[in-house]
C-alpha cells in the first residue's frame, strides 16, 4: 500500500481539510518530511497553522485527508499512541508537580519502570541543563527555565516526531534568541524529525530545513529558508518572509533583445529606467504592468562594487533610519515607500538627493492581480 | 468500544447531574405550571381547565396583600442595601486603617441564618421590652415603636431586618469593585485636579455599573425568595399583613391544602424572576470573542 | 515689600493650617460614622447574648441593652436539651445532629459532583455545553417554591419522605448549580494547553482531573465546602417542607421554640437557642471569611 519512497517520509500530511462548522480552517494541505528535517510552519495568525499541528498531534480531529506518522496512517489513533512529543506555547507545566515529576509524568503513565523513568530524567536534566531544578515546582522557575523543562518533558519521550507550537513566544527577546539557538544545537545533536509552529519568520528562517508558509488554512509556499527568501512563490510569501519586507514596486517591462527594461514612475519627478539581464517569458515585443520585488540588501548606495555591479538612479532620501549594522534608507518608487540596506556610514541626509544602486540578479517579478511570481 | 467510550466519557460523566437538573428543575417547573391549570386542591388533578386558579389568585385579597408587600419590600430593601452597601465601601475605600475588623464585622450577619435573624429583630423590635422601652428608659416617655404588631407597619420591619442581613454583602460587592478601577483614571483626573467627591461621582461610581446590576440581581432574587425571614419574624401576621408570594405560596400548600392555589402562586414567582435572571444570565453568558 | 512677603506667607500657614484642620474633622467624621454602622450591625448579637445570659426577671424589668447583673447560664442548658419545640421537650440537641448529619454528606457530594462537572465544562467543551452550563446556572435561580409540590410527591413516591436522605437529596439536586460554577469558573483559568500535554502523554480523563486538576484545586474547594455548608445549614424552607418530627434541621426546631405557644415565653431562651443554631456558620466565616466572602461574590461576578 505504501511505496518504498513514502515509507522514507517521517510525517506525511496528504489532502487535509478542517473546518469548523462552515468555516473551512484547513484546506487540501499536503506536506511531507524526511527523518532529521525540521519544518517550520510560518504563517500570520488565524492562518491555521496551530490547527493543523493539532491535528497531527491528534488534539484536533481533521475532517478529510491523513496523516501518516513512520508511514503509519494517524486515523483514529489517540494523541499518546502517536509516538510524538510536544512543547506548548504556554509551557502546559503541571502546576503541582515538581520539575522531576513533571518531566517523569508521562513514562509513569505509560508504566515505565522506575529506575528507567530515573535514568531518562537525569539523561534529560544533564542534557538541558536543568539537573539542580528538579525537585522544583514550576512557579519557582524562570521563563527560560520553564521552556527547558517543557523541552525536557519532550526529549526523555524520545519520539518519531516532536511538535513544538510556538515555544517561544513567551519569552523576552533576548532569551528568544538563546533558545533558539539551543533548539538549534539540539536538533543537530539528536537529529530529531521536528514540526514547529510560530509567526516569526526569523525563527523560521534560522531553524528550518523546509519551511511552509500558510494564509488562510491554505500552503502558499513549502521549501528551503533559501528557497523561500530568494524566489518567493507569491507576494503574500515575498511580504510576510524578511525584515525589512521585500518592497513591491510597481513596474513596466519591455523586452529589449536578451535583456528586459523595467521602467518605473514616480509620483514628483521623471520616472526611472532599469536594465535586467535576464529575459522574461511572454512580452512579446509590448510592454506588460508588474510587480517588481526587491530586497532592501539589493538596494545600496552607489559607492565602489555596488556601483560595478548594479544599475544606479538618482533618488529622493525621505527618511534616514541608522540600525546599528545597517543604515535604511527610503524613498518613493512608483507610489510606494521603497526601503534600501546602505553601509552604516553612508553619509546621505533625508531631503538628499542620491544615487541608488539596485542589484537585480535577485529581483522577483510578480503578476499585479494574483500576485503569483513570473520570473 | 473503548475508543467510543473515552470518546464520550466527558458526557457520560455530565449525565447524572444533568439528568438531576432536568428532572428536579426544568421537569418539576413544568409540573408546576401544568398544575396551575387544573382544578387541583387538596390533591392533584391533571385535567386541565383554563386559567381559574390564576383568576381565583388575582381575585383573592390575600395574594393582593402579597404582591404589595412584595413591591414595597423589594423596593425599599433593594433601595437602602444598595445604598448603604455603596456608602460602606466608599467609606472604607479611605485608607482606613481598622478595615480589616470593620469588613467582618459589616459582612458577618450574612453568614447568619433568615431565622436566626428573624428571631433576634423579633425580640429586638418587641413592644414593650425591645427598642420602645431602651428610648422611654433614656426619657422619651411617649416613644412608641409597635411596628411589629402594626397591621399597616409590620412589612417594614421585614425591611429592618432584610437590611440589617444584606447590606454588608452589597458592600463586598462594592468594595471589590472600587479595589479594581484602574488607579491610572484616578491619578489623571487627580492631576488635572477634580476633588475626591467629584471623582467618585463621575468617573468611579458610574465605573460600576456592571456591579451594581450584579447587586440588583442578587437582591431582586433574594427579594422574591424571603420566606425564612418574614416566617421567624412575623410569621406572616399580624393576620396575614406581612405576607409575601412565598409565604402564601407555602400557606397554600402545606396549610391550606390548596394545591391549584399554590401552583399557581409559584408559577407567578417564577415568571418574575424568569423575567429578571434570564436577561442577566444572557448577557453573562453570551460568547465573547477575544 | 518684606513686609507684605511676610503676611502673604502667614496667610499661607494660616490656609494650610485650615486645610489640616478640615482633613483631620473629616477623618474624625469618618471613622465615627463606621463606628456607628459598626455598632448597629454588632447591636442584634450583642442583644442575643446579653439577653440569653440574663434572667427571665431581670429581662422584663430591666432594659434590652444593659449588660447582665448576674451571668446566668441556665437558658444555654435549657435551650440545648430541655427547651420545647411543641409537644417535645429535648431543646436543641437532637435537631443540631441532624443537621450536621445531613449537611456533610450533602456538602460532600455536592461539591464533588460540582468539581467533574465543572472540569467537564472548562476543559471538556463539546458542541452544546455552554448551553448546558446555562441551563444548570439558571437552576441555581429559580424560587423553590416552583418546585415543592412535585418535589414532595416525589419524595413520597422514593419512601423516603420526611426522611434526612430524602433532604439530603433535595439539598444535592439543588446544590450542584452553584458548585458547578464555582468549579466551573475556577477551572476555566487553567490553560486548555495542560490537558493537551497531559493528553500527549498519555492521560486520560480521570487521570488528568486526579493527578492536575484536583491537586490545583484546595482554594475553590475549600470555597464550594463553606459556601454549600453556610447554606444547607442555614437552610429553612425544605427544612420545614420536608421533614417530619424527628427529623427536622435545627432552623425549624429553633423557629418552632420561639413560636411555641405553651407556658411563659422564654426570651432568653430563644436567644440562647438562636446563638446555638447560629454558632457553626459564624464559627466558619470567623475562621475562613476570605474564602467566605469569595463564594458570596463568585455566585455574581463573572467567570
Amino acid at each position: 500500500m505504501t511505496s518504498p519512497q513514502k515509507a522514507e517520509h517521517i510525517l506525511s500530511v496528504e489532502n487535509l481539510d478542517k473546518s469548523f462548522g462552515a468555516v473551512k480552517i484547513l484546506k487540501d494541505i499536503n506536506v511531507a518530511i524526511e527523518p532529521g528535517d525540521f519544518l517550520v510552519l510560518v504563517g500570520p495568525s488565524g492562518c491555521g497553522k496551530s490547527t493543523l499541528l493539532n491535528c497531527i498531534a491528534g488534539l484536533e480531529k481533521s475532517t478529510g485527508g491523513e496523516i501518516k506518522i513512520g508511514g503509519r496512517s494517524m486515523n483514529g489513533v489517540s494523541p499518546k499512541d502517536r509516538d510524538i512529543a510536544m512543547v506548548f506555547q504556554s509551557y502546559a507545566l503541571y502546576p503541582t508537580m515538581t520539575v522531576g515529576k513533571n518531566i517523569t509524568f508521562g513514562m509513569k503513565v505509560r508504566g515505565v519502570p522506575e529506575a528507567e523513568q530515573q535514568r531518562k530524567l537525569n539523561e534529560v536534566a544533564k542534557l538541558l541543563q536543568i539537573d539542580h531544578l528538579l525537585d522544583r515546582k514550576p512557579s519557582q522557575l524562570s521563563g527560560g527555565q520553564r521552556q527547558r523543562v517543557a523541552m525536557g518533558r519532550a526529549l526523555v519521550r524520545d519520539p518519531q516526531l516532536f511538535l513544538f507550537d510556538e515555544p517561544l513566544s513567551n519569552l523576552d527577546a533576548k532569551l528568544r534568541v538563546e533558545m533558539r539557538t539551543e533548539i538549534k544545537r539540539l536538533h543537530q545533536t539528536l537529529g530529531a524529525s521536528i514540526v514547529y509552529v510560530t509567526h516569526d519568520q526569523i525563527e523560521a528562517m534560522t531553524l528550518a530545513t523546509k519551511i511552509v508558509v500558510m494564509k488562510d488554512g491554505i500552503i502558499q509556499q513549502a521549501g528551503t529558508p533559501n528557497e523561500i527568501y530568494n524566489q518567493p512563490a507569491n507576494m503574500f510569501v515575498a511580504d510576510f518572509m524578511g525584515s525589512p519586507s521585500m518592497n513591491l514596486i510597481p513596474a513596466q517591462l519591455e523586452a529589449v533583445d536578451e535583456k528586459t527594461k523595467i521602467s518605473i514612475n514616480r509620483t514628483d519627478m521623471a520616472g526611472i529606467e532599469l536594465m535586467m539581464d535576464r529575459k522574461i517569458e511572454g512580452l512579446a515585443g509590448g510592454s506588460k504592468s508588474v510587480i517588481l520585488g526587491l530586497r532592501p540588501e539589493n538596494i545600496s548606495d552607489a559607492s565602489g562594487q555596488n556601483a560595478k555591479d548594479g544599475q544606479v538612479a538618482e533618488c529622493r532620501v525621505d527618511v534616514v533610519e541608522p540600525a546599528g549594522s545597517d543604515t535604511f534608507v527610503v524613498t518613493n518608487l512608483g507610489g510606494k515607500q521603497v526601503t534600501a540596506r546602505m553601509n552604516a556610514d553612508v553619509q546621505i541626509m533625508a531631503g538628499d538627493m542620491a544615487n541608488f544602486a539596485f542589484d537585480l540578479s535577485k529581483a522577483s517579478i510578480f503578476e499585479p492581480e494574483s500576485g503569483a511570481r513570473i520570473a | 468500544m473503548t475508543d467510543w467510550l473515552e470518546k464520550h466519557v466527558p458526557k457520560l460523566v455530565l449525565a447524572p447531574s444533568l439528568v438531576a437538573i432536568f428532572v428536579f428543575v426544568y421537569g418539576f417547573i413544568g409540573w408546576t405550571a401544568y398544575v396551575s391549570f387544573t382544578k387541583s386542591r387538596l390533591l392533584p388533578k391533571y385535567d386541565l381547565v383554563g386559567t381559574i386558579q390564576y383568576e381565583k389568585l388575582a381575585a383573592s385579597p390575600r395574594w393582593e396583600v402579597a404582591l404589595t408587600n412584595l413591591a414595597i419590600f423589594g423596593i425599599l430593601f433593594i433601595l437602602f442595601a444598595t445604598v448603604i452597601g455603596l456608602i460602606l465601601a466608599i467609606m472604607l475605600d479611605q485608607k482606613i486603617r481598622t478595615e480589616g475588623p470593620l469588613r467582618t464585622i459589616y459582612l458577618y450577619p450574612m453568614a447568619l441564618s433568615f431565622i436566626v435573624t428573624g428571631t433576634a429583630w423579633k425580640w429586638i423590635l418587641n413592644p414593650g421590652l425591645g427598642i420602645e422601652s431602651v428610648f422611654r428608659d433614656l426619657g422619651f416617655e411617649n416613644f412608641s415603636f409597635d411596628w411589629l404588631v402594626n397591621p399597616d407597619l409590620a412589612i417594614y420591619t421585614v425591611v429592618i431586618a432584610g437590611v440589617w442581613q444584606s447590606s454588608g454583602f452589597v458592600m463586598a460587592l462594592f468594595l471589590a469593585g472600587l479595589r479594581s478601577v484602574d488607579g491610572e483614571i484616578i491619578r489623571a483626573a487627580m492631576v488635572d485636579g477634580i476633588s475626591t467627591p467629584r471623582i467618585y461621582m463621575s468617573i468611579i461610581i458610574p465605573s460600576m455599573a456592571p456591579i451594581f446590576l450584579s447587586s440588583f440581581i442578587v437582591l431582586s432574587h433574594l427579594a422574591i425568595k424571603s420566606f425564612d425571614l418574614v416566617i421567624a419574624l412575623t410569621g406572616g401576621g399580624p393576620g396575614y399583613s406581612t405576607d409575601l408570594p412565598a409565604t402564601f405560596m407555602y400557606a397554600m400548600a402545606f396549610s391550606r391544602g390548596d394545591i391549584g392555589q399554590a401552583a399557581s402562586s409559584a408559577t407567578v414567582m417564577m415568571m418574575i424572576v424568569t423575567a429578571i435572571i434570564v436577561p442577566y444570565l444572557y448577557s453573562e453568558l453570551r460568547p465573547r470573542h477575544d | 515689600m518684606t513686609d507684605l512677603h511676610m503676611n502673604d506667607t502667614h496667610m499661607d500657614d494660616r490656609a494650610n493650617r485650615n486645610r489640616l484642620m478640615k482633613r483631620i474633622a473629616l477623618r474624625f467624621g469618618l471613622y465615627t460614622l463606621l463606628i456607628l454602622f459598626a455598632l448597629y450591625y454588632l447591636m442584634p448579637l450583642f442583644v442575643m447574648v446579653v439577653t440569653s445570659l440574663k434572667s427571665l426577671d431581670e429581662i422584663r424589668t430591666g432594659s434590652l441593652l444593659s449588660l447582665p447583673r448576674e451571668i446566668d447560664f441556665s437558658s444555654w442548658g435549657k435551650a440545648w436539651s430541655s427547651a420545647c419545640t411543641g409537644i417535645q421537650c429535648e431543646g436543641l440537641r437532637p435537631y443540631f445532629w441532624n443537621s450536621v448529619l445531613l449537611s456533610i454528606p450533602a456538602v460532600a457530594i455536592s461539591t464533588l459532583l460540582g468539581a467533574i462537572n465543572g472540569y467537564v465544562l472548562a476543559q471538556w467543551r463539546f458542541k452544546g455545553s455552554n448551553i448546558l452550563f446555562a441551563l444548570m446556572l439558571f437552576g441555581c435561580f429559580i424560587p423553590f417554591q416552583v418546585v415543592l409540590l412535585p418535589m414532595a410527591l416525589t419524595l413520597g413516591a422514593l419512601k423516603i419522605a420526611g426522611s434526612i436522605p430524602g433532604l439530603m437529596l433535595v439539598h444535592i439536586v439543588y446544590g450542584i448549580g452553584f458548585t458547578t460554577l464555582f468549579f466551573r469558573n475556577f477551572y476555566v483559568t487553567i490553560p486548555t494547553e495542560l490537558v493537551k500535554a497531559a493528553k500527549v502523554d498519555g492521560a486520560g480523563f480521570f487521570r488528568i482531573f486526579f493527578a492536575i486538576f484536583l491537586p490545583v484545586s484546595p482554594p475553590i474547594i475549600v470555597v464550594t465546602i463553606i459556601w454549600q455548608f453556610t447554606q444547607i445549614w442555614n437552610d429553612f424552607l425544605f427544612g420545614v417542607s420536608f421533614s417530619q418530627a424527628g427529623t427536622q434541621p435545627i432552623t425549624v426546631a429553633l423557629n418552632n421554640i420561639v413560636n411555641a405557644t405553651t407556658g411563659v415565653k422564654e426570651y432568653n431562651v430563644d436567644m440562647a437557642a438562636a446563638i446555638i443554631a447560629a454558632l457553626p456558620t459564624l464559627l466558619v466565616y470567623v475562621v475562613a471569611g476570605k474564602y467566605f466572602i469569595r463564594g458570596l461574590t463568585a455566585g455574581s461576578v463573572k467567570g
